[in-house]
């Protein structure tokens, strides 16, 4: 088993497109919640390959893009503070705030630095006693855990120069927001895989149930997101809405109970602002006040100018699931991954990245 | 000596000449270096390939390979991708103040034995030391020439339809290998980077084909900026097929990890060649029979349609677009 070359069998692919096709007859809108399922999708031209009764729309699973701009414009603002280090997860630094990106600010001379490991930002903090060294945590719940798991490093180390700016996301809150709305009719939904191996399947049992709605964890191989859609067929065509896993090698129905232990520890659910949703109660996590001693929000005094939405811009539409990248006038003409304008432009899980990068007109 | 440089090493005086003669000269040794003149001066005759490049790479030492390494093969392939046989390098170090001496001879040793590798000798070079926090280390440019044999007319225009386009090897090692290493993103593998010299597989290929069109080496921007170039010069189309493409299995999972695309890593012994149909197996004969072409493919055609344009038939028979990289590949969060 060697985990990727199997899950991109053309064989096994074309052997579940074929059931796909015989048994999808029911017109079905199945949403992909994950920014990296989008980019699969793209990658391997698996829209172009299903039958037309169904359409695949991309939802606000991309943890940079839902980051308000008010958000990016405070870890700007901090990263201007003499003696403070932003700590960050690559994809964020290209992000344009209102007014610049962590990128400019870096150029400028602020003290940015990307790392891959939470662990990592905890080591620059052990490094620089002289220095404030404040990690941005960004992301859904894959990423929460890791950040828990720094700040309780950091206690234990006694180490005191280090803090989190939270932001991260929760997950299951923002997909009942958007079926609450009612904007966008989804009869299926294509579940994240990274998360759901940290939250396991319970959570999306209560959405499955109160939306009657069908969900499907998937993987992020093709066979993974062609194994998910003829599952959700079947339940759609069965008229049945419950929660199946079509990545079992990465997700069990409990999930991943010391991850989550971790997280709750010190995070509590708190309000968080997200991009073209505004503010929805318990979408993100704070720190508890046991942990308060890390957090950036009461250590800095954080002023920013009023944020403001690049003109033009519909990535928070796109990212609610009720437009596409073609709708946007700036598409591919003013915003491009050159010169982005929005967010879902620049990270490599946006939407309109994916659709610039990969999705480009053969004709012709 | 002391053991590590100092701002004085670059000042010209006793230091500095101690500097060349034991830690360049003694190991980069060759009659037209030893002369320590101003210049290089040497006979030559035929039809010039002139070339430089800078390197700048973070860490400057990594798995399969060093700065020095790099260097040397760099300066190296982009003659060779021309087509000449890579004869002479200059060498010249930006030094960081404070690069601790043995560091230094370890990237000096690894210089020699690329040259030695590649056939080409170092025969003139620099040395500047920069104050602490001016510099990364090491920083050092190389420049190149070589002779281009009679009748060879190599260059990323001639591509022409029906031709095919052959890679040398697996794509991606260098730079999973070199991300493995930086700070902030260190994780486990085994993989090393593919550096290596490629002017002995161009001879060989050259020798086997009269014809080859294009050479070019996939680095920065990888596979994918190298094929749209290629296409944009010629103004054709190039369509390549997924599952012809060479990726360890390991690249391919780090990929996945980081959120990146084989198809747009640097590799540093790889190279791309755009052959006619009819020498495409011959081509690729010689290839395999060299050291650094074993697992050369045939991963695609070049079109008329789509003039510009690379087009990717992907493993489960769908067809995309493989634009050029935009901006840095930086791993993504989730």
């Amino acid at each position: 088993m060697r985990f990727i070359t199997e899950f991109r069998s053309s064989k096994l692919a074309s052997g579940l497109l074929s059931q796909i096709r015989l048994r999808s007859r029911t017109p079905a809108r199945l949403m992909e919640f994950c920014g990296g399922h989008t980019v699969a999708i793209f990658k391997h031209g698996i829209r172009q390959m299903l039958p037309s009764t169904l359409e695949m729309v991309s939802g606000p699973g991309c943890p940079v893009c839902v980051t308000a701009n008010a958000d990016i414009d405070r870890a700007i603002a901090l990263s201007q503070v003499p003696g403070v280090i932003i700590v960050t997860f690559g994809d964020m630094l290209k992000i344009p705030g209102s007014r610049s990106s962590l990128q400019e600010a870096k150029a400028g001379g602020a003290d940015v630095r990307m790392v891959y490991s939470t662990l990592d930002a905890v080591k620059i903090a052990s490094e620089n006693t002289d220095k404030s060294v404040v990690f941005l945590g960004i992301g859904f719940e894959t990423t929460a855990p890791t950040v828990a798991a720094s700040v309780i490093q950091a206690m234990q180390e006694g180490i005191d120069n280090y803090y989190v700016l939270s932001l991260h996301k929760l997950c299951p809150p923002v997909i009942r927001a958007i079926l609450d709305s009612g904007e966008v009719r989804l009869n299926g939904l294509v579940c994240p895989g990274h998360v759901s191996a940290i939250i396991g399947s319970y959570p999306w049992e209560v959405i499955a149930r109160e939306y009657h709605i069908p969900c499907v964890i998937s993987g992020f191989e093709p066979v993974d997101i062609l194994q998910c859609v003829s599952m959700l067929v079947d339940q759609i065509e069965r008229g049945e809405a419950k929660v199946e896993i079509a990545y079992r090698r990465g997700v069990r129905p409990e999930g991943n109970p010391e991850a989550i232990k971790l997280m709750e520890k010190v995070f509590e659910p708190a309000p968080a602002r997200w991009r073209g949703m505004g503010e929805l109660p318990a979408s993100g996590l704070k720190l508890r006040r046991e942990y308060r001693q890390f957090d950036a929000e009461l250590a800095f005094d954080i002023a920013t100018e009023p944020a403001q939405e690049p003109e033009g811009c519909i990535c928070g539409e796109i990212l609610r699931g009720t437009k596409v990248p073609r709708d946007c006038s700036l598409f591919a003409g003013i915003c491009t991954p050159e010169h982005p304008v929005g967010p879902c432009m620049v990270s490599s899980e946006g939407s309109c990245s994916a659709h610039y990068l990969y999705g480009g007109d053969l004709a012709g | 000596m002391p053991d590590r440089i100092l701002l004085t090493h670059g000042s010209g005086g006793s230091l500095a000449r101690e500097l060349v003669e034991k830690s360049f000269l003694k190991v980069l040794n060759n009659p037209l270096l030893a002369r320590l003149d101003d210049s290089a001066v040497f006979d030559f005759s035929g039809k010039l390939a002139f070339t430089t490049d800078s390197h700048v790479v973070s860490p400057i030492f990594f798995p399969g390979g060093d700065i020095g390494r790099l260097a040397v093969c760099g300066t190296v392939n982009d003659l060779a991708m021309s087509g000449a046989r890579p004869l002479y390098l200059s060498l010249a170090f930006i030094i960081e103040e404070g690069l601790a001496m043995s560091d230094l001879d370890r990237v000096v040793a690894s210089i020699q034995r690329a040259a030695e590798e590649a056939g080409v000798k170092i025969i003139t070079g620099d040395t500047k030391v920069v104050s602490r926090g001016s510099a990364d280390g090491l920083f050092i440019n190389t420049a190149g020439i070589g002779v281009v044999p009679e009748g060879v007319n190599i260059s990323g225009s001639n591509a022409s339809p029906g031709d095919k386009v052959i890679l040398s090897g697996n794509i991606g090692d260098h730079s999973i290998a070199v991300l493995s290493k930086r700070e902030g993103l260190s994780f486990a593998t085994d993989l090393e980077s593919d550096c290596a010299p490629l002017g002995s597989l161009v001879a060989e290929m050259i020798a086997a084909s009269s014809s080859i069109r294009c050479l070019r080496d996939p680095t920065r921007g990888g596979l994918a900026a190298t094929l749209n170039e290629v296409a944009g010069q010629s103004g054709v189309g190039i369509r390549i097929e997924e599952e012809k493409i060479p990726v360890r299995e390991e690249v391919l999972g780090a990929c996945e990890m980081l959120g990146l695309d084989p198809l747009y890593l640097a590799n540093e012994g790889k190279l791309v060649a755009v052959v006619p149909a009819r020498d495409a197996g011959v081509v690729l004969k010689a290839m395999r029979a060299n050291c650094y072409g074993k697992e050369a493919a045939i991963v695609g055609e070049v079109l008329s349609e789509n003039p510009g344009r690379v087009v990717m038939r992907t493993g489960l028979g769908t067809s995309r677009i493989v634009d050029m990289l935009v901006g840095d590949p930086l791993p993504r969060i989730c």
